[in-house]
């Protein structure tokens, strides 16, 4: 690779480090704007207009309050267990694909961090440590109630796993594929995969609310029962890290489920856009730039509406029991999961039959 | 034993439906229920820009009038005192000094009068007892939250209508 292709990619990697960052900072904003508005309110509005300095404010209140560490923990992992939730979070965001080519002076780039042939698991190997650092948080705290949210994250996170990874077995029945790139450019313009999976699409949105701890499936901080789960014991910047890494998470299960199920960059007519164009300008490497643009804006409208259904949902359902949670997760879904494979393979199949 | 009204239902547990086991109608009906309120008018006023609308016989902070001629109205007849079923009000009266005619109208005048805020239920009977037209209650005031208790006990420095200068009138 050239160095003129690497600092491209540099500069690309930080932008979306940049933007995840400014996307779960403003998540935090747009969290608590939703729930007033749902609930008949107005939400922060004194922090700057219309209160766009507020998440600013919570980070500054943050960093000045006492950094505590219990006196009987295990402090070196009661740091470490925010750290981890943080790092695996905004790790996970690099192998999706935000947008397809650019061309900038002959030099073509990816709009991906890192194109790995294995990026589905890759997402699923990082998003699956991401317990560890609500494990570690919890344990460290020599809390009981700290230890048995962790223990509910962790067995609620394996639990649904399950049911997620194999969701998405289906998808790759399909696709042929485990690189999120590939799989992107198969559902070309209006080609999407939920035309094809909804069932699928289904647990997988289920399981993505349970891994992201969310209502209503945040058990492990439900704060009625056991005050605050894995970071009772936390507080100033290290509970914002927990706070933060869940934003992250959010961002990244969002930008997931628009890649494989609602055909990430694509949109209706991009082709014919972009034939269209080429005849207008005369020069196809601007024609590529203007669409592969608009795809990247595209994708991250597809991932606002995702954040969006995420809180529209936490301040409709009310937090689902354990035990109904556990039957949901080993009853339900992932029966429904293997029957979902076995339509995929039927469909396949009798596809092959009849063409 | 014979019911009431004809009004009671029979109460029977019957099976759900698959629709209702699934949940997923349920849900989405929820959904449907706050996105409604998501965009309906919001009630919220935005207090110190904006007040609530207040009706013109709305009761709050007391206020001691002049007369025309700047003096004050009251003569610390205590009816007011008398008529205040929360025992806010009180008072000690004096007698005025040659030369004080322009401060009080009248030979006997209130040297101190207060209000306790707390314990004022804003009613408005020492307004109907006042035979001097001396204490109203303002429909625009409302006595303020402060820190400490003894600060709610409104003294003349704060009850007593303020001179009309030249300047402001």
């Amino acid at each position: 690779m050239e160095s003129v292709d690497l600092l491209y990619k540099a500069i690309y990697i930080i932008a979306i480090f940049g933007i995840t960052l400014l996307i779960a900072t403003y998540s935090t904003y747009f969290e608590r704007k939703i729930a007033a508005f749902i609930q008949d309110r107005v939400g922060p509005n004194r922090a700057g207009p219309l209160g766009l300095l507020q998440p600013l404010a919570d980070a500054g209140k943050l960093f000045f309050k006492e950094d505590f560490i219990p006196s009987k923990s295990s402090k070196a992992l009661f740091i470490l267990g925010p750290g981890i939730a943080m790092l695996v979070a905004t790790m996970s965001s690099a192998v999706v694909p935000f947008g397809d080519n650019l061309i900038i002076g002959g030099h073509e780039i990816n709009l991906i961090a890192i194109d790995v042939n294995i990026g589905v698991l890759y997402v699923f190997g990082v998003v699956s440590l991401g317990v560890y650092g609500l494990m570690v948080g919890g344990w460290a705290s020599n809390n009981k109630f700290s230890l048995l949210g962790a223990i509910r994250a962790a067995s609620q996170n394996i639990s649904y796993e399950l049911a997620m990874g194999l969701s998405l077995i289906a998808i790759l029945m399909l696709s042929g594929t485990l690189s999120l790139r590939e799989i992107a450019e198969q559902q070309q313009g209006f080609n999407w995969n939920i035309w094809y999976q909804p069932l699928g699409f289904l647990i997988f949105l289920v399981c993505a609310f349970a891994e992201t701890n969310r209502t209503p499936f945040d058990l492990p901080e439900s704060e009625a029962e056991l005050i605050g789960g894995y970071h009772t014991e936390y507080g100033s910047m290290k509970l914002g890290m927990y706070l933060f890494a869940e934003y992250i998470n959010i961002f990244v299960a969002s930008a997931v489920m628009a890649t494989l199920y609602f055909g990430a960059y694509n949109f209706p007519f991009m082709l014919e856009l972009e034939a269209w164009l080429v005849n207008a300008t005369e020069d196809a490497v601007t024609a590529n730039n203007i669409v592969t643009l608009i795809g990247v804006a595209v994708m991250f409208a597809k991932i606002f509406l995702f954040i969006f259904f995420f809180m529209w949902v936490r301040w409709t359902l009310p937090r689902f029991r354990y035990d109904q949670l556990m039957k949901l997760g080993w009853q339900i879904l992932i029966p429904l999961a293997i029957l979902n494979i076995l339509l995929t393979g039927g469909g396949i199949l009798l596809k092959d039959y009849l063409f | 034993m014979e019911p009431l009204s004809n009004r009671s239902k029979k109460v029977q547990k019957r099976e759900m439906t698959f629709a209702e086991k699934a949940y997923l109608p349920a849900i989405a009906q929820g959904l449907g229920i706050t996105l409604k309120h998501f965009f309906k008018k919001k009630a919220t006023v935005q207090y110190p820009e904006q007040t609530r609308e207040r009706s013109e016989i709305w009761r709050g902070l007391h206020v001691l009038k002049r007369d025309e001629n700047g003096a004050e109205r009251c003569t610390a007849c205590g009816l007011c005192a008398v008529a205040c079923p929360a025992e806010a009000i009180t008072m000690t009266a004096g007698e005025r000094k040659a030369g004080e005619e322009n401060l009080y109208r009248e030979e006997k005048y209130a040297v101190t009068y207060e209000v306790n805020m707390l314990r004022c239920i804003f009613c408005g009977l020492c307004e109907e007892a006042c035979p001097k037209a001396a204490i109203f209650l303002q429909d625009d005031k409302v006595a303020p939250a402060r820190f400490e208790r003894d600060e709610f006990i409104y003294g003349k420095d704060r009850l007593v209508e303020p001179l009309k200068t030249t300047e402001t009138k």
